[in-house]
């Protein structure tokens, strides 16, 4: 009963800051709305804390129970729900505490935006959107069945859409969203089929009851096509692997992430990078009795993952935006995870997931203080030996930089070295080719990322810098960067033991013994988590990335002038790569344009020309002739008419009644 | 009971009464019919909340009824009542109402009393086709209500409203008298006018298809569905905007209402005989309609067309039955398609309702519908942007809203009739979003586009007051659809084993 409060006031409490500032934003003003919002969210992080102690640390029994029933119908139960166990805990702490750093971040961030003035309560709106966002992402992970999981799912749709279109008067930014919507919603068309297929089969929409019916349906096949039986759990798995693959922007679907960055800079660190896009891989290793019993799934989701993380990767080399290169190495991360999770290694993919929020939400963040030190400009080429003016900001930025990269003892490298070690070992189809490109990943990421260190911080003051009084930005901007730094360093190390041995998650993740690597990798390679650090040096992944670090060096300290000729002597394999592959031009041309004529042939020919021009107008025009001819005996009566008949009525009722 | 009178009857005939006499003592006294009219709206809505609350949700049984001798020569009696299935509709009648009246207060400046006479007499109407229980009773609120909105549209309606207004008449005019020669067959056969009579006689097969037919292209119209629909964005394009809310948010209600009322209980084989025809139609309505609204350049015809989609659920969900029986050997799950329809129907009254009031709050101030007028209305009317993103999300079909509650429903129970009707179903939440938000984009986002835009002064208290109860409606529907389920369990579950009981 106790239990239940906490929870429901975890969730409730960012909902009323959110409210507070949204509808009442212009009366309690600036000040009142980010003190409403977020003492809503320390709330949350408290008690977070709290049920974060009382699973992980206390070993609490798992709690799973409604509380309140939406709707029953035919038998079905639509509930709102908790199911907390070391799984969801973890989630809250992460979401929250994030959340509560980005809500204090916001107020340096926001305090001298461009778009101020003093009678657009956007600064308020802004609180009220990040508080809702905490709302909506902590149903999501709080749920205990696939209805308050497609609700949060959407929710977080929804404030993801008003974020990125923050700047609404910005024609980029309101792009940008509504292409982010609708590309989650093609996912989301996925994820709600599967949620048919669990209803029309399993009859329940509770995980619970969901797990316990999986072993009755191994066997049982549906049909799309006829003489095409495919396994149930297959099909389930896949489509709600579409949704996962939207919100945690796996390709194909990955097109609307790099746009995203259109939002404010708080916002990409709390939805793109620590939160949002985890999304999917959380629903995946929540579900894990279920994608267990399917080897295809596993495969895709596998495979899906190593490709995204390579090529995505590649991506960031050309990226000139800082924001950008960030977003790149987000998608290429997220890559790395659902690997993972495709190698049935569903806590590793979930410790990267972890240990990537902190990180990547401190590079987020610590790029936008250059952001803001830099007065608003993004592009890395205006920057440079920025590192003496901004020493904090700096050395958040490198510490991040070196977990992204999976530096031996930061907490990057223990989540992905595991990933790699997990997708290794495993015998799913297709590992082979995704361990390469993972590997072959791992060398990218470091270029990249110390592509961007190098050029923003170090190397000779580009004019800008030179020509601009560049401050280190406020407190309230780097007390978050420095109270981020901690996990990204730390966070690895305690964790990485009861991750590998399956220890930490273990009420929440199901998985087969014939699929289960990391007990092999537990017992045959894992002495201790230092250990584990030292014996990185001398492994391919910390090999590569230092070879990356070290040719980014090369080419943007070294050898300036390098890069530049490069580029020159591809031109095409340079606009391929600038371009994105083309993805984005072949989903205008095929699917936004293809729509729209679809559309427009429907409306015109087949609406307005054959139903209403050849079947209504003529049979219509014999018919308004007559009734022309009849209207001028009419006009102006026609409402007696109308009163004759009603009255008649009313007489004919009174008379008969009397 | 209120006051000793009938619920049902003073629902009918209190507006009725109040509408005659505001057209006959309000001329030149605008201030008393708009009063008057919001006054008796407001009474009705109060007379009308007892029908909720006293509501027994244990039985499928006609309830408050009222049964007198009419016409005896005929059998026809004065016969009223209302079950799982009308009743929720009587409540978003009267709830509707006394938006109606409101919208109108300061647009409204010619004729007022017998604009606000009209919409009163209509919902009396209205009431009357949700309640009666007697077919001839139920026609002659059927048709007469052509005429007020014949006259709304024609009187106070754009520039094209004669052809509108014609092709209107004509469009649903032709349908239902298809529907009047049916309860004629069925009297002759039966004796008797009674609906609940038409329940339980005998039919056979031919008869059986026949009168599905004849009933099918009245209610089809109406609704309206694919290809009968291109009278409705024509008639609310010339709509006043609050002839445009009765229209979408409760007229096109009767069509559906028709379906559960008639043709499933009446003709129920041969509706599993046809179900096919009556789901393809909803699908191409769900797909084909939802690409066509994208398209649209007039707000009020994109959301027009947007109803035309939404009411495509309707369909779907009550002809999902007989696919699911088939497929799967019990009914299992056809209660959530059929609850579903119903929800939907509810839903797409308040959802609908928001955005015809919305497009008439730009319109008054700008006098154009067009979306290229628009741009960046955000900057200049921030409160009602933000309605215009919450109906926008419930009309996308967004959890939390009403707009989800029944379209989740549908698409769950027709995935289990057959796969392709939940994946085409399911191709409403990229379509529907699409068409929904670009033009929440285009019109709303975006920095000013004119001077006349950037001189817009934000909602007045009476605009707020509007759209913030319909807010509440939309999203407590939203968070909390038990209740409303819950009256219409019975009445669903008594309907679905009469679709599957054989008259032959």
């Amino acid at each position: 009963m106790m239990l239940k409060f906490v929870l429901t006031l975890i969730l409730l409490s960012p909902l009323f800051g959110a409210v507070a500032a949204g509808l009442f934003g212009r009366r309690i003003g600036r000040r009142g709305a980010h003190t409403v919002t977020i003492f809503g969210v320390a709330i949350s992080t408290i008690l977070s804390a709290y049920v974060f102690w009382l699973f992980v640390f206390q070993g609490h029994a798992v709690y799973n129970d409604s509380l309140y029933t939406w709707m029953v119908s035919d038998g079905l139960r639509f509930e709102i729900g908790f199911l907390i166990d070391s799984l969801s805990a973890t989630m809250m702490l992460v979401v929250t505490f994030v959340s509560l750093m980005v809500h204090i971040y916001t107020i340096g961030y926001m305090a001298h935006d461009e778009d101020y003035s003093p009678d657009n309560p956007y600064y308020q709106r802004f609180f009220s959107y990040i508080s809702l966002f905490t709302f909506s992402m902590l149903s999501l992970v709080m749920a205990n069945n696939f209805l308050q999981l497609f609700f949060g799912w959407e929710a977080v749709g929804l404030v993801s859409y008003l974020l990125i279109g923050f700047y609404m008067k910005r024609e980029s930014a309101i792009q940008a969203n509504l292409k982010a919507f609708l590309v989650n919603r093609v996912g989301d068309f996925g994820f709600i089929l599967g949620i048919a297929v669990v209803v029309v089969y399993f009859n329940t929409l509770d995980y619970q009851e969901f797990f316990d019916g999986l072993n009755a349906h191994v066997g049982t096949t549906m049909s799309f096509f006829p003489g095409m039986e495919w396994s149930v759990i297959t099909v389930l798995c896949l489509l709600l692997f579409i949704g996962a693959m939207g919100k945690s922007a796996q390709m194909p679907l990955h097109v609307w992430l790099p746009e995203s960055m259109e939002g404010p800079t708080p916002i990409s660190a709390l939805i793109h990078a620590a939160t949002m896009v985890t999304a999917g891989i959380f629903m995946v290793a929540r579900l894990s009795p279920a994608f267990e019993l399917s080897a295809v799934a596993l495969s895709t989701v596998l495979l899906v993952g190593a490709i995204t993380a390579f090529m995505m990767g590649i991506l960031g080399i050309v990226q000139n935006d800082i924001k950008r290169v960030v977003a790149y190495s987000t998608l290429s991360q997220l890559g790395y995870m659902v690997a993972a999770l495709g190698a049935s290694a569903y806590a590793v993919g979930m410790f990267h997931v972890l240990t990537h929020a902190f990180f990547k939400a401190l590079l987020f963040l610590a790029a936008g203080s250059v952001i803001i030190a830099m007065h608003h400009i993004q592009d890395i080429r205006q920057m440079g030996g920025m590192k003496k003016h901004m020493p904090i900001t700096y050395w958040s930025m490198l510490i991040g930089a070196l977990a992204l990269i999976g530096f031996p003892g930061f907490s990057g490298f223990f989540s992905k070295d595991s990933v790699l070690l997990a997708v290794g070992q495993t015998d799913a189809y297709g590992a082979g080719l995704a361990e390469i490109l993972l590997l072959i990943g791992v060398f990218v990421t470091a270029f990249y990322t110390f592509r961007m260190i190098f050029l923003v911080f170090h190397g000779e003051e580009s004019d800008y810098v030179k020509s601009h009084r560049i401050v280190e930005s406020p407190k309230v901007v780097t007390v978050p960067l420095i109270l981020l730094a901690i996990p990204a360093v730390f966070m690895g190390l305690p964790m990485v033991g009861s991750i590998l041995s399956g220890e930490y998650f273990a009420d929440a993740i199901t998985v087969l013994p014939q699929n289960d690597v990391l007990t092999g990798i537990y017992n045959d390679y894992f002495d201790s988590a230092i250990g584990m650090a030292l014996h990185g040096f001398v492994t391919a992944p910390v090999i590569l990335a230092l070879s990356g670090v070290f040719l980014a060096w090369l080419l943007y300290i070294q050898k300036p002038d390098l890069p530049g000729k490069l580029q020159a002597m591809c031109p095409r394999g340079h606009n391929m790569l600038v371009n994105g592959y083309g993805f984005d031009r072949f989903n205008e041309v095929v699917f936004v344009q293809g729509a729209r004529r679809l559309g427009d042939f429907f409306w015109r020919a087949i609406d307005v020309k054959m139903i209403d021009t050849g079947l209504v107008k003529n049979t219509f025009t014999s018919v308004a002739s007559a009734a022309a001819a009849l209207k001028q005996g009419q006009t102006g009566f026609l409402y007696h008419y109308a009163f004759v008949m009603i009255f008649g009525l009313l007489a004919m009722l009174v008379w008969v009644l009397w | 009971m209120v006051f000793g009178l009938p619920i049902l009857s003073t629902l009918i005939w209190l507006p009725i009464l109040a509408g005659a006499l505001i057209v006959f003592g309000g001329r030149d006294r605008p201030a008393f019919a708009k009063w008057f009219a919001l006054l008796t709206s407001v009474v009705t809505f109060l007379v009308s909340l007892p029908l909720w609350f006293q509501f027994d949700t244990t039985t499928a049984a006609m309830q408050f009824v009222e049964k007198s001798p009419w016409i005896d020569q005929f059998n026809i009696h004065y016969h009223l009542g209302v079950d799982g299935l009308s009743m929720p509709l009587v409540l978003l009648t009267t709830f509707t109402q006394v938006l109606v009246i409101a919208s109108a207060w300061d647009v409204i400046r010619e004729r007022v009393e017998q604009y606000m006479g009209a919409f009163m007499i209509m919902q009396g109407m209205m009431i009357g086709v949700f309640t009666a229980l007697d077919s001839i009773l139920f026609y002659v609120f059927w048709e007469a209500l052509l005429i007020p909105m014949f006259l709304i549209i024609g009187k106070w309606g754009g520039k094209d409203r004669v052809y509108a207004t014609l092709k209107f008449f004509l469009y649903t005019f032709f349908g239902s008298v298809f529907m009047l020669v049916g309860f004629l067959y069925m009297y002759f056969q039966s004796g008797s006018f009674a609906i609940l009579d038409f329940h339980i006689m005998p039919l056979g097969e031919l008869a059986q298809i026949l009168i599905f037919l004849a009933f099918l292209i009245a209610f089809a119209v109406k609704i309206p569905m694919v290809p009968v629909h291109t009278w409705l964005p024509d008639a609310h394009v010339q709509a006043p905007t609050a002839g445009s809310v009765v229209l979408a948010a409760i007229m096109l209600k009767m069509g559906g209402y028709g379906f559960v009322r008639f043709s499933l209980p009446i003709t129920p084989d041969a509706s599993m005989m046809l179900d096919w025809l009556v789901i393809a139609l909803s699908l191409i309505a769900i797909f084909y309609i939802g690409l066509v609204a994208m398209m649209q350049k007039d707000m009020k015809k994109l959301v027009a067309y947007s109803s035309i989609s939404h009411m495509g659920f309707v369909t779907l969900g009550m002809f999902l039955v007989y696919g699911i029986v088939a497929n799967s050997g019990d009914a299992q799950g056809a209660a959530l398609g059929m609850q579903g329809a119903m929800v939907q129907m509810i839903s797409h009254g308040f959802i609908s309702g928001a955005m015809f009031l919305m497009i008439g709050v730009l319109y008054d101030r700008m006098q154009t519908r067009e979306i290229s007028a628009y741009g960046g209305v955000v900057n200049t009317m921030p409160w009602f942007g933000f309605f215009a993103v919450l109906f926008a999300m419930a009309n996308a079909g967004l959890p939390g809203t009403s707009g989800f509650v029944g379209e989740f429903m549908v698409i769950l129970a027709s995935f289990k009739a057959n796969v392709w009707y939940g994946v085409v179903a399911a191709s409403t939440l990229v379509i529907g979003a699409a068409y929904t938000l670009w033009m929440v984009k285009r019109v709303f986002f975006g920095p000013v586009a004119n001077d006349q835009v950037g001189s817009l002064a934000d909602l007045n208290r009476r605009e707020f007051a509007i759209m913030a109860t319909l807010a509440v409606a939309v999203i407590v529907l939203g968070v909390y659809p038990a209740p409303l389920i819950e009256v219409m369990d019975v009445s669903v579950a008594n309907l679905l084993i009469q679709a599957t009981t054989s008259k032959l």
